[in-house]
């Protein structure tokens, strides 16, 4: 599909092994090349002279979050050195560059790569702060037309913004070449930038964390204080500034001010906010750089007894100290009144209105030297730097009125476009689109790339064909309908249940296909266990038993329905929200999957047939060696430890996903390949063979798994009620009673898994799991 | 009467399961190239071979069916050459040995290869399908206890300290070491080819191995215990083979005998503290011989784990001196079915090179029993 079938990456620092590992990740073979060590100038042993290289993969493969999606992913990369291989890159599709921030070196290397590359090769810079301007200055017409700046943000796996910068030269052709394959292989979100300093995420973020820092320093605020203001309440991650650049790493903050003030115009507001505190720079010095180093404004300390206490740094003194409560009531409900706090006369909201103030004129200001309209600016935020909403959206939500009465407080000039703006706001929804505010002052409907379809879009436009408190299901064309879990966390409950039993009866009388898909964070986080406690703390046994029941129930009848069912998940998909997975003809996952069954976490088995379906994928498509055994021992394996894929390749090494199952890199072509999954399953479509029945190992497997177990509770691995849990567990992997020679079926199994759940759930051990992990979201080791 | 003697000793590397460099050699082609090459050595006429007498431990999957004789057939042996495959767990290929010798005086047969081999890689400790009886199993426990327990039981019941444990595995790398960087085991091993690679040194050799560093290991079956990786032998791939024939034959033939197998026993004992097993089988196989422990020269005891290495070195009575001179499993590494061929061959040939007279080989076995064997140098 992708012109781009082999990529080189020149550079192998944090940022260029990671895109390299990201471009594996896509399952395309990447070249990794990096300087010859000085110590290996003159060896020609090529261990030795690649070592740069060798090395950064080997970090990749340590990273944590990780890097490489699967160990397949890994052997995708092959190294070497710019001296011994660069004729190599003749043979790739597509040159990044992410060597040193030094205009004579990338220079220096272009013209190697132009000589090197194979005619016609696009060729793009990760450069964070040179504009492209200078980079092609003095190169031929040709690489010129070739060459444009792909910005990737840390980590390249895990973060969605891809900044492009096209240069005058740029050919366009070679542009959609480059996005096309970010977008469907890297599944990067492309934001169309200017090639101005700084480009547009860098440049507003960084002015954002400066003038949050400053202002901080100057009204007495502490770490604590600024991060709880500057996190939830306007949508932004809980780091808040301090914490966030803990992450980035103090040291580089100057480096990355100082690089942006030598090319912003001398009127720009951004050099307001460089200036040098003496407390910063000795930080730096003595080590405190962040995470990567002894700590930052937050560290851990290890205290008496080797306990790790968590301080942060006093902003006045220097010292750390234990990080203390923010007690600010203002905060209270700023999240969902931003207005009312920023205008509340605290020393919070103060704060807050100088600094969100500033930030959202300076964003406004970017339109159109950095961007050509405002959703390149809201989507740069959104995505690079997580942000709930961008700039513009979070002037709609506080109002613009807000914005220039306090603008004309401080006597900072009102933007432009924020004044042109009058009293309209930058977004509105117009005959179920989304539209934006243009500079010309005329709303023009929100695009999406070409093939995307975002269930948010069809909500606007469609009532849901069936809904319920806890899920609603659409139309999303062609025959095919979307049941979306709605409740908290996606977690499933009865009115799911329900929901899903009548679903299953309208797709049978009006449809083609079922998609089961949602656009939360998380896929499903399983079961809703807090209504079972409930439950469970009355003594309802026979509610229980029917939620059990019903559930097996429907997903059968799921799973044997007359028409293809496609599950899509991203995030996560634990516990009951996997059990749906494996009912599903197929699946189509978002590479970031994170499936699994982890219900024995609260002192439970999964009851909702997944024991049974894992069980029977690895009997089938495991290749396992012959005999009862090496099937239950695997499942077995899994779902005592509750293991959960860290991508949707390792789900499929867990054969969560089958071999057919697809894989889509952009968490936003998920639905529609999905969709085309489905489709593509209508014509002729038969549902599942029976379930074949399965010689289990029976009691004898069973002592099997029970003294494995016992080893690893006598080597404190397991808890003494893991013992119990996985005893019951086992029961149903090995059969129950069944002989080695009597095959156990399906109804048999799903038994064995209601009996085991219904007995946990009336031990305390289990109701105490699970009320620990309610209460604290953590699993308890009882 | 005519004598059994062992009259040559071959065996492959012996690696680290997994990740040693014979994991992707198939354990049939792996014993086909040992018989092959110890056949080639000793000069014995392959016609004249009666049986291959094959010891594993979990004779299944790749190591399954009737592993002997495929792997007569795979050395390319006469078709002649029969074979049954023999397992007694850890003591199979010295089972294999005793059945040898004892056809021989039955006038069964001139000569025997006794082979052994486990590739603990590809077919898993306690192998693809562990079904234990489970009345057998609440009635005695002990019968399928995992073998680090056993070892644990003995630590406690012998009052084997963790300090002696360790102290025994350092001794063990660095003879090994030491045996190795002389050369001593140049003309046992047999390279193996697997890929581009030759194979052609064992794999578990850690002469590096301190005090220090197996203090921090931690305990590897009980939380509570003393028993670590460190002072266990290591999962390994490897194969081994000794002739066997009559002591006339091997005159007759031109053979080079290394030494006469003077007496064996095998004993049972109490299944959780099986490593104990070689205390009753060797003091049955001294009496047999009409010999004291003083006057044994050379003792090859398996370190299955340290533990119930020193609570036998110390129950039996053996002098440190005698005691496995080149390294032990714990170093070596033990291929539970080849361990046993591997340790009569190295006591015959140690006899050999030391000019001593009378060798002592022995082991423990999973289950609950002993085995043992008495050599005499020619």
């Amino acid at each position: 599909m992708s012109e781009i079938k082999k990529v080189a990456v020149i550079g192998s620092g944090v940022m260029g092994a990671g895109i390299a590992a990201q471009v594996a990740n896509g399952g395309v073979p990447v070249l990794l090349l990096d300087i010859v060590p000085k110590d290996a100038q003159d060896s020609t042993d090529p261990v030795k002279r690649n070592a740069v290289a060798a090395g950064a993969v080997e970090r990749l493969k340590k990273a944590d979050p990780a890097a490489f999606m699967s160990e397949r992913a890994a052997k995708l990369v092959s190294i070497g050195n710019i001296d011994d291989n660069l004729a190599d890159i003749a043979g790739c599709d597509w040159i990044v560059e992410v060597v040193i921030e030094r205009l004579d070196i990338k220079q220096a290397l272009y013209h190697r790569i132009d000589a090197a590359r194979k005619p016609g090769t696009p060729v793009s810079s990760n450069t964070s702060t040179i504009p492209l301007a200078h980079l092609v200055e003095g190169l031929p017409d040709g690489f010129k037309k070739d060459f444009l700046v792909t910005h990737f943000f840390n980590p390249p796996r895990y973060m969605r913004l891809l900044e492009i910068v096209e240069g005058a030269h740029t050919d366009p052709a070679q542009t959609a070449k480059v996005v096309r394959f970010c977008d469907y292989v890297l599944g990067k979100s492309i934001v169309d930038c200017k090639d101005s300093p700084g480009f547009i995420a860098n440049r507003l973020g960084v002015y954002w964390m400066q003038t949050a820092v400053l202002e901080a320093i100057d009204g007495g605020l502490t770490v604590e204080e600024v991060d709880a203001i500057m996190g939830r309440p306007f949508g932004i991650p809980k780091t808040g500034v301090f914490g966030l650049i803990d992450l980035v790493g103090l040291d580089l903050m100057p480096h990355i001010t100082a690089s942006m003030s030598a090319t912003l115009p001398k009127s720009d507001p951004f050099h307001a906010t460089v200036r040098e505190e003496a407390l910063i720079t000795k930080m730096i010095a003595e080590g405190y750089t962040g995470r990567k180093g002894k700590g930052g404004f937050y560290r851990l300390n290890r205290g008496a007894g080797g306990r790790k206490d968590k301080q942060a740094i006093d902003l006045a003194t220097g010292e750390y100290r234990a990080v203390a409560k923010v007690d600010l009531p203002e905060l209270a409900d700023a999240d969902k009144r931003p207005l009312k706090f920023l205008q509340s006369d605290t020393k919070a909201g103060r704060y807050a209105a100088r600094v969100i103030s500033r930030v959202l004129a300076y964003a406004a200001n970017l339109v159109p030297e950095a961007a050509d309209e405002i959703t390149a600016i809201d989507d740069a935020m959104r995505l690079g730097y997580n942000w709930k909403l961008g700039p513009f959206q979070l002037i709609d939500k506080i109002g613009v009125e807000w914005l220039n009465a306090q603008l004309a407080a401080e006597g900072v000039p009102v933007p432009a476009l924020v004044a042109n703006a009058g009293t309209k706001t930058f977004y509105r929804i117009e005959d179920g689109k989304r539209q934006y505010l243009g500079r010309d002052g005329v709303y023009r409907d929100l695009v999406r790339p070409e093939g995307v379809i975002m269930l948010e879009d069809i909500k606007l436009v469609s009532k849901p064909v069936l809904k319920s408190s806890s899920a609603s299901v659409w139309d999303i064309g062609d025959g095919v309908l979307c049941f979306e879990f709605t409740s908290k966390s996606n977690s499933l409950d009865q009115s799911i249940m329900n929901l899903l039993e009548k679903t299953i009866r309208t797709v049978k009388e009006r449809y083609k296909a079922l998609v089961i898909y949602n656009e939360g964070t998380n896929f499903s986080v399983g079961a809703n266990i807090g209504v079972a406690l409930f439950a469970a703390n009355i003594a309802a046994w026979s509610e229980i038993e029917t939620m059990i029941s019903s559930g097996q129930a429907i997903y059968k009848q799921l799973k044997y329905a007359p028409f293809p069912v496609v599950s899509a998940p991203a995030g996560m998909a634990l516990g009951g929200g996997c059990e749906i997975l494996l009912h599903s003809d197929a699946i189509q996952a978002h590479a970031e999957t994170y499936a699994g069954l982890v219900e024995v976490g609260v002192g439970l088995i999964p009851g909702w047939g997944g024991c049974k379906e894992m069980l029977n994928r690895w009997k089938t498509l495991g290749g396992l060696p012959n005999g009862p055994m090496p099937a239950t021992v695997k499942v077995f394996e899994m779902i005592s430890t509750a293991v959960v894929s860290k991508s949707a390749a390792l789900a499929k090494e867990m054969l969560i996903l089958r071999k057919d199952d697809g894989i889509t890199m952009n968490r936003n072509r998920l639905l529609a390949d999905a969709k085309a999954k489905a489709l593509a399953l209508v014509d002729g479509y038969q549902p599942p063979k029976p379930y074949e029945p399965i010689n289990l190992p029976g009691a004898a497997g069973k002592a099997g798994l029970d003294s494995a177990v016992a080893s690893f509770h006598k080597r404190k691995l397991a808890t003494n009620y893991d013992v119990t849990v996985s005893g019951a567990l086992a029961e149903i992997l090995t059969g129950g009673a069944a002989d080695p020679t009597d095959p156990v079926s399906e109804d048999d199994l799903l038994k064995l898994e209601r009996r085991a759940f219904l007995r946990l759930i009336k031990t305390p051990e289990t109701l105490a799991r699970i009320e620990h992990i309610l209460e604290t979201g953590k699993p308890l080791r009882n | 009467m005519t004598n059994a003697v062992i009259a040559g000793y071959a065996r492959s590397p012996f690696t680290l399961a997994k990740k040693g460099g014979l994991a992707k050699v198939r354990p049939d082609d792996l014993t086909a190239d040992v018989v092959r090459a110890l056949v080639a050595r000793t000069g014995v006429k392959p016609e004249d071979i009666e049986d291959l007498l094959l010891g594993c431990a979990f004779p299944e999957g790749e190591q399954g069916l009737n592993l002997a004789r495929l792997v007569a057939l795979n050395a390319d042996l006469p078709l002649s050459v029969s074979g049954a495959t023999i397992n007694r767990f850890c003591g199979s290929s010295m089972t294999a040995v005793h059945i040898a010798a004892g056809s021989i005086l039955l006038g069964a047969g001139e000569a025997f290869i006794a082979a052994g081999v486990e590739s603990m890689t590809r077919v898993p400790l306690g192998g693809f399908n562990p079904m234990p009886n489970p009345a057998l199993n609440a009635k005695l426990p002990g019968a399928y206890l995992g073998m680090g327990d056993t070892a644990e039981n003995v630590a406690r019941r012998w009052d084997i300290s963790r300090a002696a444990q360790e102290a025994l595995a350092v001794r063990s790398h660095k003879l090994a070491k030491n045996a190795q960087e002389r050369g001593h085991f140049n003309d046992e091993i047999v390279p193996i080819k697997t890929g581009n690679a030759t194979i052609d040194q064992d794999g578990c050799i850690r002469g590096d191995t301190s005090l220090e560093g197996l203090a921090a290991l931690k305990t590897a079956f009980d939380a509570e215990g003393s028993v670590t990786a460190g002072t266990s032998s290591p999962l390994t791939d490897g194969a081994s083979a000794v002739l066997v024939t009559s002591e006339s034959y091997a005159k007759e033939h031109g053979l080079v005998p290394l030494a006469r197998i003077i007496a064996v026993a095998v004993a049972g004992c109490a299944p959780d503290v099986m490593g104990i097993g070689p205390v009753a089988a060797t003091r049955k196989a001294l009496k047999r011989a009409g010999l004291t422990i003083e006057q044994i020269d050379i003792v090859e005891l398996n370190e299955a784990f340290a533990a119930q290495a020193l609570a036998c070195i110390a129950d039996l009575g053996i002098r440190e001196e005698t005691l496995n001179i080149d390294g032990g499993a714990i170093a070596l590494g033990h291929p539970l079915g080849a361990t046993g061929a591997r340790i009569v061959g190295k006591a015959a040939s140690l006899l050999k090179r030391e000019g001593a007279r009378y060798a002592l080989a022995t082991q423990c076995i999973g289950g609950g029993q002993g085995i043992a064997t008495i050599l005499e140098r020619i």
